[in-house]
């Protein structure tokens, strides 16, 4: 009887903060992810509780999302928790270690610290992107007096300092996050994706259509990237929409190549024969049986792409030819702050810092997981 | 006695934990003789030669024991030293002919390097003797051959360029780690000849390694069986065949290989495998696959004891006499 | 070896084909025409039409599209590469400029990019788990993943703004002329260190870390045993048998960094204002010269072919066992 009221005044616990209730059970780590996730969004509420208000009538889908996106948070970490204790109050710790090949894989990329903050660094910087509305102190594009608030050096006012308009830079660099991180996350889906149903496609037919194919790809492989990424957006003048379909529709032959290998060797195996052996359609064996198997790797090049996709938009950027100003983009800002090189350090310095962060988790990331899934291959090249 | 070994411990650190690869041995080898270390695959046959070499690769290292070769112990000389005995004093051929070979190097030239660091021959000395030890290893036309690179030899003609560079040193005791396993049978015939016939012209002592009783009996004239990185019966060869006293060595026995039997195929006649390093069974690590064994056999490991003045045993049911 | 040179030539031309034609269709089909987005560009469109279709006929634009691939490919085979819009010259001229400019920033980052990388993996490999493999190894990631505009930037800040060591752009001083040439040597050296730096020290930093993986990966091998069950020293054994190995597949991945190299040259150039192809290339497209954009792109890309070939022949030269009769595989 007392047993059970303890462990309800536990679920109430973990229900009014959540976390609580983990670090009572001892389960530390995970109990001090949820109530710094909290304390967080609860913070953020309250500094910015009229920003958050009017979030909800704004036109802006932006602010709306950012607004949502907080309160589904809290319930989500509030829910989470209730469900968790109970699971841990009701259930027997499980005492076995499972040991399926993606188990260990998982262990060995906890144990590796560098990865795991990288891990953490990059989650918080696209919260905090999505969150910029909310976050942002000032507006990202107010011109105010621009004599007197114009490179204006880092200060508790300005954390990151102002640019030549007078902008607060932080509050850009916050905006810039959503342009520079969006477009890496989506130029490497769509990269992946091509690549990997071209290469499969290549692999599993073989013969005439393979040759044709990866002609195709020696072509494209041929033109260095980033003048292909050069040519392209500056004569199609790109948006931001085509500038995501530009970076990822230029970077998908190695991707398209690499698994056209791993096709190639595991076509050779016994389950694909016993797949067509029973009749299933070409469509059929190769999304179902061939890609998956040859996944894996394809994660550690994901992370590495993104890492390469933000510095390649940041680059194009800087150039004057890939996200144009006024909408802040690291790159663009950067671009900005070169010209202000002399006078004001800090306008090129942060968002490049940033950006520099960004790839850096990005490249760790990619190590991680390659350690992880092949402990033997303790460090290899990029790609 | 050229050789005495002591008690040779050898692990492997490992995350799961302390892998005893080679656990107290102690044998001798003489002057000219020829030995053979025999067991299944996996029971430390190769890390005993790597240890006597001192060169366990890491996570690996020696932790105790004595190898006193001509006197002098090689685990507490100075690496200057220990560099001389590798090569000169000990050679060693590997158990892959290939693998042991540098493929961007001639062989010509591998061969030269060993003889200018041990021979303190010249350039020109050097390829003249190089030339003359692969004709001698049975290489057709080893002016051409000592040009060529070992991706260019078949896999026999590989083994014999290892063997060329493993007494190019004049080295006293030759290691020969499975010389013949990864060979087509005709091909292994020959390479046994080639051994025996180097051996007595240059009064090498071998330490033969191999799980081929073929082999065995034809080249040893002392037999070690090891299982488990512990050595459990010396005897000589004759006696050894024709009375085995360990019951492993009785198994072993039964099961000579089927010519050109693959090398990683378990042998017939003992049931179950090769046990796990780390998680060996109690006692004697025999037990759960001894036909004759009983709950004595489980509390501690036999010890190796003498049962008549030229064999030993580790076994509780095999009586002195 | 002369034939497998001539066979990887042979091999070379329907890929150069290749990209040619992928590059005209792109400038070609892009909406609109090359001429109004370049009048347009310049806030030139209200012009006398005739003026402007005189000037379309001048450089062949009024043709249909079949024509003018034909031609644009059979002026390309004569190495004529058109004429600029911008510079009203022709654009082998301007190339001619340009790529010697290019060519000495790429060598000398990969010259760098071979000195520092191969021998920080080596001395990382051969120590590992040390200090200094453990500096290397998060240095070279950290070096590796920095945004090549933004540490230029930021060396140009301290080194030639605050510090005054190194200039902060230009190829050579105003006053070059009047220089002895000693001084003159100087001079371009002293230009040159930070963009070369800047170009060569990311790539550096990727070999440095496949350099150490080849090695370790190497040093497991069995030869290396044998290598040591020889008596061979501890510095034989790796500067001779470990590394040849290693070093073989570095030659393969120096021919796939030229484009990289290249695709930094483009930043590089531009920041330090350096009168190379990669400048030349941003500037003709923020003018939307057309003819320049085509041939800078067609230029990078042979030169990428060329640079994989001479890699192709040099592994074929110094690892034995690629046997020019058998194919590679793809
Ligand atoms: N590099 C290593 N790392 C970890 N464990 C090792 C290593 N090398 C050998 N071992 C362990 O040491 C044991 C003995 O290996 P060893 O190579 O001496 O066997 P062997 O008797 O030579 O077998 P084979 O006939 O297959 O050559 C093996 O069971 C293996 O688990
Ligand atoms: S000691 Fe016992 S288990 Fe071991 S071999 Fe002898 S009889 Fe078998
Ligand atoms: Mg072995």
């Amino acid at each position: 009887m007392k047993r059970r009221s303890q462990s309800n005044h536990l679920i109430l616990l973990a229900a009014l903060l959540p976390g609580v209730g983990h670090i009572v059970l001892g389960k530390r780590g995970r109990g001090i992810r949820l109530l710094v996730v909290t304390i967080a969004v609860i913070l953020v509420m309250y500094w910015r509780w009229e920003v958050f208000v009017s979030a909800f009538h704004s036109t802006r889908i932006d602010h709306w999302l950012a607004a949502v996106f907080l309160i589904v948070s809290l319930a989500a970490s509030v829910t989470y928790s209730v469900w968790d204790v109970r699971r841990l109050l009701t259930e027997i710790p499980m005492a076995t270690r499972g040991k399926s090949p993606y188990q260990l894989a998982r262990r060995r990329f906890r144990a590796n610290r560098l990865a795991v903050t990288a891990v953490y660094v990059i989650t918080a910087f696209y919260i905090l992107a999505v969150l910029a509305p909310l976050l942002a102190p000032y507006d990202p594009s107010a011109i105010t007096d621009v004599l007197k608030t114009r490179f204006l050096p880092p200060s508790m006012d300005h954390p990151f300092g102002t640019d030549a308009f007078g902008r607060d830079l932080l509050s850009r660099a916050l905006y810039g996050a959503r342009v520079s991180l969006s477009v890496g996350l989506l130029a490497v889906m769509i990269a992946i994706s091509m690549g990997t149903v071209y290469g499969a496609v290549a692999g599993y037919f073989g013969g005439f259509i393979d040759n044709v194919l990866m002609r195709i790809v020696d072509v494209v492989i041929a033109i260095p990237t980033f003048f292909l990424m050069l040519m392209l957006v500056g004569i199609f003048e790109a948006n931001l929409v085509f500038l995501v379909l530009i970076l990822g529709l230029t970077s998908w032959p190695g991707t398209a190549r690499f698994i056209r290998g791993e096709i190639l060797s595991l076509k050779q195996r016994e389950f694909t024969e016993a797949a067509r052996a029973i009749g299933l359609p070409n469509r059929l064996i190769i999304f179902r049986h061939l890609i998956p198997n040859a996944l894996s790797p394809v994660l550690v090049s994901t992370a590495l792409m993104i890492g390469g996709m933000i510095g390649a938009e940041a680059g194009l950027s800087f150039l004057g030819i890939g996200i144009r100003p006024p909408t802040p983009s690291w790159g663009n800002m950067i671009s900005q702050g070169k010209d202000a090189l002399l006078v004001a350090w800090w306008v090129a310095f942060f968002p490049g810092a940033l950006l520099a962060l960004t790839v850096v988790c990005f490249n760790l990331l990619a190590d991680g997981i390659r350690d992880a899934l092949d402990p033997k291959a303790l460090m290899q090249r990029f790609v | 006695m050229l050789l005495e070994v002591e008690n040779l411990t050898s692990h492997f650190f490992l995350d799961e934990g302390v892998l005893r690869a080679v656990d107290g041995i102690s044998f001798d080898v003489n002057e000219g003789e020829t030995v053979a270390l025999v067991g299944e695959s996996g029971c430390g046959k190769t890390i005993v030669a790597l240890s006597l070499l001192n060169l366990i690769p890491s996570p690996g290292r020696v932790v105790g024991g004595r190898i006193v070769f001509n006197g002098e112990d090689l685990l507490q000389m100075e690496a200057e030293r220990l560099r001389e005995i590798r090569g000169g004093g000990i050679g060693m051929i590997f158990q892959e002919p290939g693998a042991a070979l540098n493929p961007v190097f001639t062989i010509g030239s591998q061969i030269s390097e060993v003889l200018r660091l041990h021979r303190g021959l010249n350039r020109r000395e050097a390829e003249a003797e190089a030339i003359r030890l692969l004709g001698e290893t049975g290489i057709p036309e080893p002016e051409k051959r000592i040009k060529a690179y070992p991706f260019e030899f078949s896999g026999g003609m590989r083994q014999r360029a290892v063997i060329a560079i493993a007494i190019s040193g004049r080295p006293r005791l030759l290691i020969a780690d499975e010389p013949t396993t990864a060979l087509d049978t005709t091909v292994q015939a020959e390479i046994v000849d080639l051994l025996r016939y180097l051996q007595a012209q240059h009064k090498m002592a071998i330490l033969l390694i191999t799980h081929d009783m073929g082999v065995v009996a034809e080249m040893a004239e002392r037999v070690m069986v090891m299982y488990t990185g512990k050595i459990v019966e010396v005897a000589g060869v004759c006696e050894l065949f024709r009375e085995p006293k360990h019951p492993y060595t009785s198994g072993l026995l039964n099961s000579i290989p089927r010519l050109g039997a693959g090398r990683k195929e378990p042998l017939r006649g003992i049931p179950g495998a090769v046990p796990d390093f780390l998680d060996l069974p109690s006692g004697c690590t025999f037990h759960p696959r001894c036909p004759i064994g009983d709950e004595s056999c489980i509390s501690e490991f036999p010890s190796l004891r003498s049962i008549s003045p030229e064999r030993k045993c580790a076994c509780y049911k095999v009586e002195a006499g | 070896m002369s034939w497998y040179i001539i066979k990887r030539l042979i091999q070379a031309v329907p890929l150069l084909l290749g990209v040619a034609t992928v590059t005209f269709l792109i400038v070609h089909l892009a909406p609109g025409d090359p001429m109004d987005m370049f009048l347009e560009n310049r806030n030139l469109r209200n012009i006398d039409p005739e003026v402007i279709e005189l000037i379309r006929q001048k450089y062949g634009l009024d043709q249909p599209l079949h024509v003018q691939y034909v031609k644009w490919l059979g002026n390309l085979l004569q190495g004529d590469l058109g004429e600029s819009f911008e510079h009203r010259r022709p654009v082998s001229a301007l190339l001619a400029e340009a790529i010697p400019y290019t060519l000495q920033l790429t060598a000398l980052a990969l010259l760098l990019d071979a000195l520092v990388g191969i021998a920080l993996g080596i001395f990382s490999a051969v120590k590992q788990y040390s200090v200094l493999d453990k500096t290397v190894t998060i240095g070279s990631l950290i070096i590796y993943s920095l945004p090549s505009f933004w540490l230029a930037l930021m060396l140009v800040l301290v080194f030639s703004v605050n510090l005054g060591w190194f200039p902060t752009s230009q190829t050579r001083s105003l006053d070059y002329e009047f220089l002895s040439w000693f001084e003159k040597l100087a001079d371009l050296a002293w230009h040159l260190v930070l963009p070369v730096f800047v170009l060569g020290i990311a790539s550096a930093a990727g070999t440095a870390r496949y350099m150490r993986s080849r090695l370790l990966e190497v040093l497991n091998e069995e030869y290396v045993l044998a290598a040591r069950a020889r008596g061979l020293k501890e510095r034989a054994v790796i500067l001779k048998h470990a590394l040849r190995n290693a070093l073989i597949p570095i030659i393969t991945i120096y021919g796939l960094s030229l484009p990289f190299l290249l695709g930094g040259a483009v930043i590089i150039e531009t920041i330090f204002a350096w009168p190379g192809m990669g400048r030349l290339a941003v500037l003709a497209i923020q003018a939307r010269d057309y003819p320049v954009i085509l041939a800078t792109t067609m230029i990078a890309a042979v030169l990428t072919v060329i640079g994989n070939l001479v890699a192709d022949v040099t592994y074929a030269l110094v690892d034995p066992r690629v046997s020019y009769e058998k194919k590679k595989p793809v």
